[in-house]
C-alpha cells in the first residue's frame, strides 16, 4: 500500500510540472501584451515603458521565464499582482475562506441530501419516490448554475425582499445580528451549488446501488434471515460506498470550477471572482497563478480517490 | 440476433409466430420508444431544433432591430417572449442564438468524439502506442477545464477574429477548446473497449485472413464500439451546451451581437428587478434544451445496453 501511495505521488508531481508549462506557455504565446494596461495609456513614454519591462523580466525569451516562474512558485512565491501590486499569495489566502465556505458547505449537503436520495431510490427502484427524485436529479444537473442562481434573485430578492442580492464581503461576525445576515447572504449561493452536487451524487449513490443489489452475496444474506434494513445498510450500502467516495473526491475541483460562475451571479469575493476579473484585467501573475491552483487541486484530489479506493477496497491487490 | 430460434422452428409455426425481422438498431428503437421520458426529451428536442431552424423564418421580426419605445415589454402579442433594453424582440434573438448554441454543442462533440475515438482505438489496439496515449489523455484530464476555457478564449479571441471574422472566429475558437479539452472520457472508454474486443475470435478471425490493421480497427472492432460512444456523445452534447452557454455567461463567449442563450442570460442579469422575462426565456431553452437531450441519453443506455434486452 505504501509503495502504491508512493508511486502515484511520483506520477502526480511530473503531471503538474507539465500541466504548469502548459498554463505559462498558453498565456505567454498568447498575442495579449500584459503590459497593456500601461500600454493603452499615453503619458507613458516609450523608454519608459521598456523599463518595466526589462524590470519585469519581460524582455527574457518565455522558456527561461517559465523556469523562473516555476523555481519561484515551488518555493511558495507566487509573484506580484500586475494590478493591485500585493503578492498574490496574499489575495489568494486572502479570498480562499469565501469559496471554502461557499463551495465547502454545499458540497457536504448535497452529499448529505444525495446519500439518502439515492438509496431509497434504488431500494424503491421504479416506485413513485424514485421517479419523483430520478425526475428532480434530471433537472438539477441540467439546469445551468446561473440560470438557478438568477431565479432564485428573481424569486427571493426581487419578489419577495427575503434574501440580500450581494454578497456582503466586509460584513464581520461579531453578533448574533450579523451572524444572521451571513447566513442570509450565503443561503443563495450554497443553496445553488448544493443542488447542483446533489443531483449529480443522487444519480452515482443510485446507480452504484443498483449494480450490487442483484449480486449474489446480497441474497445469502437475506437467506441468512437478516432484515432487510440491516442487508441494506450494512451490506449493500457500505460495498456501494467505495466507488461513491471515490466519486465524491473527483467531484470536488469540479465543484470549484462551478464556484467560478456562482461567485460571479452573487458576486462573491472568492478565488472564482477573483480569476475572472484577473482575465478581464490582464492580470498575468494572478491568472497563472489561480488556473495553477485549479490544476494542483484536480491532481490532488485524483491522488485521494486512488488512494482511498486502494484503502477501502481490500479485493484489490496494488503493489 | 434472433436467427437461430427461428431456423429451429418448421415453416408453418414460423408463420404463425411471424413479426417482422429487426436489425440491432431496430431493437434499439423499439426500447428506445418504451422509455417514456426519452421519447419527452426527443420529441421537445426535434421542437426545438425545428423552431431554431425553422422559426426565423416564420417569425420574421428582426434579430437587431432598436426601438426604444417598444423596451423592456413584457411577454405579450407582439412579443410573445418580451423585449430587451434596446427593445429588440426577444423571441427572434432566442431563436437565432438557439441556432449558434446547437450547432457549437453538436460540432464541440463532433471534435471530441473524432478525437476521443481516434486516441482511443490507437491505444487499445497498438500495444507500443498505449502507454504513450493514456499518459497524455491523464495530462488532459488534470487539466481545470473551466478556467483554461476561459483564459484561453480570453487570450485569443482577437487573433480569431482578425482571422475569420467576429461570429466565425469565436465560433472556431469555442468549438476547438471545448472539442479539445473533453475528448478524454471518450478515449478511455474507446480503449477499454478494443483492448478487450481485439482478442476475440472475430478479430482472430480477420487477421487470419489478411486483413491489415487500419481494416481491423474500422470495419470489425470500430462497429462493435459505436453504442457506447453513441450514449457519450449524447451526453457530450448537452454539456458542451452548458459550457458554451457558461462562457457567454461570464461574459467570454460571442460577442453581444450574436445573440447565444447565455449571452441572452449575461445581459440580462442586470435587470432582472425591471424585466425578469428576459433572463428567464433564454433560461429555460437551456434548460430544456439540455434537459431532453440527458433523458434521450439515459434513454439511448437502457436501449443499447445488450445486458437489459431480453
Amino acid at each position: 500500500m505504501g509503495r502504491y501511495i508512493l508511486r502515484r505521488l511520483l506520477v502526480a508531481i511530473p503531471t503538474l510540472i507539465v500541466i504548469s508549462f502548459i498554463i505559462y506557455a498558453v498565456l505567454a504565446l498568447s498575442p495579449i501584451d500584459p503590459l497593456s494596461a500601461f500600454g493603452a495609456d499615453p503619458r507613458v513614454p516609450p523608454e519608459v515603458r521598456e523599463n518595466i519591462r526589462r524590470s519585469l523580466g519581460l524582455d527574457q525569451p518565455w522558456p527561461i521565464r517559465y523556469v523562473k516562474w516555476f523555481t519561484a512558485l515551488i518555493q511558495g512565491d507566487l509573484g506580484y499582482s500586475f494590478m493591485s501590486h500585493s503578492p498574490v499569495i496574499g489575495l489568494i489566502v486572502q479570498r480562499l475562506p469565501n469559496t471554502l465556505a461557499v463551495v465547502g458547505v454545499a458540497y457536504v449537503i448535497g452529499v448529505l441530501i444525495a446519500l439518502p436520495v439515492g438509496m431509497i431510490s434504488a431500494v424503491k427502484r421504479y416506485s413513485l419516490v424514485d421517479q419523483v427524485a430520478t425526475t428532480f436529479a434530471f433537472i438539477g444537473f441540467s439546469t445551468p448554475t446561473f440560470f438557478t442562481g438568477l431565479l432564485l434573485i428573481i424569486i427571493f430578492s426581487v419578489n419577495l425582499h427575503w434574501l440580500p442580492f450581494i454578497y456582503n464581503s466586509n460584513l464581520k461576525i461579531e453578533d448574533l445580528g450579523s451572524f444572521l445576515q451571513q447566513v442570509k447572504q450565503s443561503i443563495m449561493p450554497i443553496t445553488v451549488l448544493g443542488l447542483f452536487d446533489a443531483a449529480v451524487l443522487t444519480r452515482y449513490v443510485r446507480s452504484e446501488m443498483l449494480e450490487h443489489l442483484p449480486l449474489d452475496y446480497v441474497r445469502t444474506a437475506r437467506s441468512k434471515g437478516l432484515r432487510e434494513r440491516a442487508v441494506i445498510l450494512s451490506h449493500v450500502l457500505r460495498n456501494s460506498l467505495i466507488p461513491v467516495v471515490t466519486l465524491i473526491a473527483l467531484g470536488v475541483p469540479a465543484v470549484f470550477a462551478g464556484a467560478i460562475v456562482t461567485e460571479q451571479i452573487f458576486r462573491v469575493p472568492g478565488i472564482g471572482e477573483m480569476l475572472v476579473r484577473a482575465i478581464f484585467d490582464g492580470d498575468i501573475p494572478v491568472v497563472a497563478a489561480v488556473v495553477f491552483l485549479f490544476s494542483v487541486l484536480v491532481v490532488s484530489f485524483n491522488l485521494v480517490a486512488d488512494v482511498l479506493y486502494a484503502v477501502l477496497d481490500p479485493r484489490i491487490k496494488y503493489t | 440476433m434472433a436467427a437461430p430460434a427461428t431456423q429451429l422452428s418448421g415453416p408453418a409455426a414460423l408463420s404463425a409466430f411471424s413479426r417482422p425481422a429487426r436489425s440491432l438498431w431496430g431493437d434499439a428503437w423499439h426500447q428506445f420508444r418504451r422509455h417514456r421520458l426519452a421519447m419527452a426529451g426527443l420529441v421537445s428536442l426535434i421542437f426545438l431544433v425545428v423552431a431554431t431552424l425553422l422559426g426565423p423564418y416564420v417569425w420574421t421580426v428582426s434579430t437587431s432591430e432598436i426601438d426604444f419605445t417598444q423596451s423592456l415589454l413584457g411577454p405579450g402579442f407582439a412579443h410573445p417572449f418580451g423585449t430587451d433594453d434596446l427593445g429588440r424582440d426577444l423571441l427572434a434573438r432566442a431563436m437565432s442564438g438557439g441556432r449558434v448554441s446547437i450547432a457549437v454543442g453538436v460540432s464541440a462533440v463532433l471534435l471530441a468524439i473524432t478525437l476521443g475515438t481516434t486516441i482511443g482505438s490507437l491505444a487499445g489496439y497498438f500495444g507500443k502506442l498505449d502507454n504513450p496515449l493514456m499518459r497524455l489523455t491523464d495530462v488532459f484530464l488534470s487539466l481545470p477545464v473551466l478556467p483554461l476555457l476561459l483564459v484561453i478564449i480570453y487570450l485569443f479571441k482577437d487573433t480569431l477574429r482578425q482571422l475569420f471574422g467576429a461570429e466565425a472566429g469565436v465560433f472556431i475558437m469555442i468549438v476547438s477548446v471545448i472539442g479539445i479539452l473533453n475528448w478524454m472520457p471518450v478515449a478511455r472508454l474507446v480503449r477499454a473497449s478494443f483492448l478487450s474486443l481485439k482478442q476475440k475470435e472475430f478479430v482472430e478471425a480477420a487477421r487470419a485472413i489478411g486483413d491489415p490493421d487500419m481494416r481491423i480497427i474500422i470495419k470489425h472492432i470500430l462497429p462493435n464500439v459505436l453504442s457506447p460512444v453513441l450514449v457519450a456523445a449524447t451526453i457530450g452534447v448537452g454539456n458542451a451546451i452548458l459550457t458554451e452557454s457558461t462562457l457567454s455567461f461570464l461574459g467570454l463567449g460571442f460577442p453581444p451581437d450574436v445573440p447565444t442563450w447565455g449571452r441572452l442570460l449575461f445581459d440580462a442579469q442586470n435587470y432582472l428587478d425591471f424585466a425578469p422575462h428576459w433572463a428567464l426565456f433564454p433560461g429555460l431553452c437551456i434548460f430544456v434544451t439540455v434537459l431532453s437531450i440527458n433523458f434521450i441519453g439515459d434513454g439511448l443506455r437502457d436501449a443499447l445496453d445488450p445486458r437489459k434486452s431480453s
